[in-house]
Parts: C-alpha cells; structure tokens; sequence
C-alpha cells in the first residue's frame, strides 16, 4: 500500500511531539507524580482544556533557534573585531549594562531554573512542554547577553563578576529575592508570577526601553540580542495570558487565588522596576522616552485594555496601580538620587544629570521635577564642584519584602517616606509601602528568613565590618576603579582618550 | 494569613537580636532631609547613653546636610515607633524603651531641607 502522507502535517505532527508524549499512569499514583500540582489549592478538572500557546514542536523549535544563533554570532564577531564600543553614544551609557548584566542576566537563568522546575510539575503534557520550551529560552537569552555584552568587559569596568555579585551585592538582593520568592512559590504561583505578571503585564517595561535605548546608544551587539530574543519573548507573553485564562476558566474558586498573586506580583514587579526607571531616564545618555512615558503605554494603556479583558472572570486590576500609577512622576528621580549617594558600594558609576539632561526632564515631568527633583541636583553640584562629591556614609534601612531602602514616598506626598511597620511574633519588621506590608502579612514565614543585604553585613557575615572591605573583599568591587562618581573615573578618562579628548573641566574631574 | 506550602514551613526570623553579637539595629529617620534617602540603619550598643546616641551616632550621620549644625535634636520632637516618645538623655536605649529594631523618627521644626523641599 502506497503511503499517502510520507511527511506527517503540523497538526498530527504537534500531537506526536507534544499531547501524545502523556499517558496515564497505572502502577503509580497521579499526585505522587506530580506532588506539587495540588497543595496551592488551585483546581485543573480538565487538562486537554489547555491551548497550546506556542503550536511550536521540538525538531521546529531546534532549527528556529539555531538560525538565531548564527546570525547574532555572527555581529558579535563583526562588533568586537570593529571595536563597536567605540561607537557608543557615551561612557555613561555602559553602566545601563553593567547593572543590566549584574541585576537582569542572572534573572534569565533564575527564569530557566524556575522554568525547568515547573515543567516537570504539571500534569497537563501541553504545558509541561511550554515551560520546557521557555526554560530553554531563559537559558538561552542569559548566555547570549553575557556574550552581549562581554565585549565591553575588556574596555570597561565593573562587568568582571555579575554572577558572583549577583548574590552578595546589596541592590542586587532586590532582583534575587525577587525571582527566588517566585521559584520557591508553587507551579500555579510562578506562572501567574513570571509567566502572566512580569512576562505579559510588565516585561515591555524592561524590553522595550532597553532595547530601544541599546540602539538609541549605538549599541549594535545589545541590539542584535534584543531583536534576537524578540519572537522568544512574543511566546513567552502567549504563555502568560494563556496560563491565566486556563486557570480562572477551571474552577471559580481559583479566581480568589490568583487575585492574590496578581496584586503581590504586580507589585513586586513594579518594585524590581524601578531600577528600569532611573536606567531609562538618567544612564542612557540618549535618550528613548520617559519612565512617565513608559508606564503610560505599557502599563496604563495595555494593562488598563487587559484588565478589561479579565474583569468577565472576577478579576480586578492590582490592588496598589493607583500608587504605581502616581509614582511614575518621582520614581526614577528617588532612584537616581539613591544610587548617587551609595555609588560607594556600586559596580556602576553615578552622576549629576547635564543640563540638557535636566531640561528635558523638566519637559518630561513638568509637575514634578522642577519643583522636587532639579533642587536636589543643584545642591550636589554645588557640593561636588566645592569638592565635597556627596556620599551617604551611613547605611539605610532596606524593606523586609522587596529589599529596596525604604526610600518610597506617600501617594500625594512626594517629601513624606511611606515607611510602615509591624511586630511579628516578637520580631519588628519594616517596609517601603502598605503593598510590602500586606504582603509580608499574607506570608510571614516566607519574609522572617529574607538575607537583608545592611543586616547581614552587621550581623558580621560579609567578611568586614567597614564598608570599604565588603565592597572589595566580600562584593568583589574593585575600589576606585568600578565605583564612585563618574566624572574622574578611570571609564571616563579612558572613554576621553578613545575620543581624543582631555577632560574638559578638571575641578570637576577631581570631584 | 499564613504561607501555602508542602510542609511545616516554619523557619527562624534571621534578624534575631542574638545575631548582633550584643548589639542591637535602630533606625532613625528625620523628615524633610531627604538627602539621606531613607532612614539611617545604625548598629547601636543597647546600654549606651541617648545623649551618646545623638553626640556620636546621630550627629555625623547627619553631618552632610545643611541643617544638621542648626538642628536641636535632644530637644526636637521624637517619635518611637510612631508613639509620642520623649527621650531621657542620660538613660540608656534599653531604659528609654529603645528595643532591637525600633525606629525614631526626629522633626525639627523650622528645618524642611535644601530649598525648602524637603531634601
């Protein structure tokens, strides 16, 4: 008999590949193969209810990524043998990689890990195969922004050891315990984390400016990766608003529950954002759009248009938007103003805006900036050109949730700290917000153990007492060479001398 | 609300005040001086003076801002935890109520920070 159909169509083929990898179990027991499916009390009556939201199978998804691969590795090559860091904007714009390498790249393995664990813990095969195939991506997009960017690591400072920095370094506790509060949660709770509120609701924030900003900047390596990592991130936020829909769809009991988790991690992302803000507005010296800007496409408009979208399911917008959506006129400014003062114990420079810079932030914040934000700069200006460069020398009280100072500021009073507390079993905790706090409250046990970057360096655990040795010794900062002011800074000289310049004004480079 | 988890989830809180090899945490925050972006986490021995805290802790924490040297602080308006608090000078933390992980909060009237924003 003639075979009809020598090659199998996509539709027979993607069930082979995915659907029928499954069978049901007969000398073992469902739930003690997948022990973790029940105990977040979310209900599945119907797995095959499940869309498949990449229609992607393993032999196609191989070939895609290959070709992907080829072409970036290609200009990476190409950028590195042109000395493409050359054609930056500016020096100030790598200090945007450097936190993105030290803050976001360790993320994308964070999200591989997370990824491949929750891939084995559901036991619908369609999403066991989607968080298989986005595990691979994470890992993926972590190796080939290391490559990114790696070239700048023989021209630059502070890009030598992201990873190990990433564990120990105080601001990079913000992104750890972000994505290590989301893998220690349940399969349910990650996805609806990762999948559905960073991925869907707020990744744009962090792509869309970085990217953008990578080529505003001159960045072509960064901006290959970006284009690179595109089609990947389309499904990756596919996934996100299937895996939401699928669980509200099964049972309306789950709807209380993934309530929940969408007002803490939508916060929780909101918080890790706020490195994006000062990024965005301060280190790119061209500069994309405002974080203002930003936060009203991305978030107000889309999520605004999606959580429309969910409200037939019982679903409400984040509890705290309204705080996040009145934040966007301070945000990046309180940021910046934070990480200036502890540029001490920074892999990154920091310094005072231009005066273009300010103008067009008085352009971009007209509430706001002039009135709060431009006094603060024309005061440290005033200090650094007297040769008093402003460093804060005593360590600030960080938030037991998200772990960022509590630098936060009330709704409504933008000179007022949104500090709160509470007293736990004994035990005084603080926050940034009432969102940390609710959320320390619904988990305290998860919060009480939180390695507290300032706490841990009291309590004597980071190999000095001072804050100069667990810079060097304990962070793996190179002092007077990766932190500190940027004006003076070895980057600087070095970006000078590229360009055939002497520094302009030398009491300011003595600063 | 209690976590969601697989097991007894219990663990101990890492800040316990035996972790501070005899020391305790204190915070201190002082409206309007946003120079200093969020509250001071200081490292403080409990049976210490609150004069010694102010002469010694306190003011070179806040030496950097203009207002500091004009600042009364034994004589400003404390709050403990967000309690009226009137401070004993000459008494210890431990005896002025000041435990592990307690925050003040200091208003100086009169002084609302760098052009008058409260930076």
């Amino acid at each position: 008999m003639a075979v009809k159909n020598k090659k199998l169509n996509l539709k027979d083929k993607y069930q082979y590949l995915t659907r029928d990898m499954a069978w049901e179990p007969s000398y073992q027991k469902k739930e003690d193969i997948f022990p973790d499916e029940q105990f977040e009390g979310i209900k599945i009556t119907d797995w095959s209810q499940w869309e498949d939201p990449f229609r992607l199978t393993m032999d196609a998804y191989w070939k895609y990524q290959a070709e992907k691969e080829k072409k970036l590795y290609a200009i990476f090559d190409a950028f590195a043998q042109n000395n493409g860091h050359q054609n930056i904007s500016d020096a100030r714009y790598v200090n945007a990689l450097k936190l993105f390498l030290t803050g976001v790249s360790p993320l994308e393995h964070a999200a591989f890990q997370g990824y491949a664990k929750v891939g084995r813990q559901f036991s619908g095969a369609g999403a066991r195969v989607a968080c298989q195939m986005q595990a691979i991506d994470e890992l993926r997009h972590s190796q080939t922004q290391q490559h990114a960017m790696s070239h700048y690591n023989k021209h630059f400072n502070g890009l030598h050891d992201a990873a190990y920095m990433h564990d120990r370094v105080w601001f990079l506790s913000v992104p750890k315990s972000f994505f290590d509060d989301a893998r220690s949660a349940g399969p349910f709770e990650f996805l609806t984390a990762i999948s559905f509120s960073f991925e869907y609701v707020l990744t744009n924030l962090l792509f869309v400016p970085f990217m953008s900003g990578a080529a505003y900047n001159g960045d072509m390596a960064t901006v290959t990766f970006g284009f690179s990592a595109q089609s990947d991130e389309a499904r990756h936020m596919t996934l996100g608003l299937e895996v939401i829909k699928f669980i509200l769809e099964q049972h309306e009991d789950n709807v209380p529950i993934v309530q929940r988790w969408i007002d803490k991690w939508f916060w929780r992302g909101f918080r890790l954002l706020s490195l994006v803000s000062m990024m965005m507005d301060y280190m790119l010296p061209n500069k994309v759009m405002s974080w203002a800007e930003a936060w009203e496409v991305y978030y107000e408009q889309n999520g605004g248009a999606l959580f429309k979208d969910l409200e037939r399911y019982g679903i409400r917008p984040p509890k705290y938007q309204d705080v996040a959506n009145d934040a966007k006129h301070h945000l990046s400014h309180q940021l910046w103003t934070t990480f200036y003062q502890y540029s001490q114990a920074t892999n990154f420079h920091t310094w005072i805006p231009e005066k273009e810079e300010m103008d067009w932030m008085s352009e971009k914040y007209p509430e706001t900036f002039d009135k709060y934000y431009r006094p603060r700069y024309e005061y440290l200006a005033k200090e650094a050109a007297a040769g008093r460069r402003f460093y804060n020398n005593t360590l600030p009280q960080l938030c037991q949730v998200c772990q960022v100072p509590t630098l936060f500021t009330e709704m409504g009073a933008p000179t007022k700290l949104s500090h709160r507390q509470l007293v736990h079993e004994g035990e005084r905790y603080h926050f940034c917000s009432e969102a940390c706090c609710d959320i320390f409250k619904d988990e305290p046990e998860k919060y009480v153990q939180a390695w507290l970057p300032v706490h841990q360096i009291y309590q004597g655990n980071c190999e000095g007492a001072d804050v100069e040795t667990v810079v060097q010794k304990y962070y793996h900062i190179n002092i007077g060479e990766d932190n500190f002011e940027y004006i003076g800074s070895p980057d600087h000289k070095h970006w000078l001398s590229i360009k055939g310049q002497k520094p302009a004004d030398q009491s300011k480079d003595a600063a | 609300m209690s976590v969601n988890a697989l097991y007894d989830y219990k663990f101990e809180p890492k800040d316990k005040v035996e972790n501070f090899n005899g020391m305790q945490l204190l915070y201190v925050y002082w409206p309007d001086h946003l120079l200093f972006c969020a509250p001071f986490a200081l490292l403080v021995q409990p049976d210490m003076t609150f004069g010694d805290l102010v002469e010694t802790i306190i003011k070179p924490a806040t030496a950097a801002h203009p207002d500091a040297a004009k600042a009364d602080f034994l004589n400003a308006e404390w709050l403990l935890n967000d309690e009226p608090f009137t401070p004993r000078a000459d008494a210890s933390l431990k005896d002025n109520r000041i435990d592990h992980k307690s925050m003040l909060t200091v208003t100086t009237p009169g002084l609302n920070g760098i052009a008058n924003v409260g930076y």
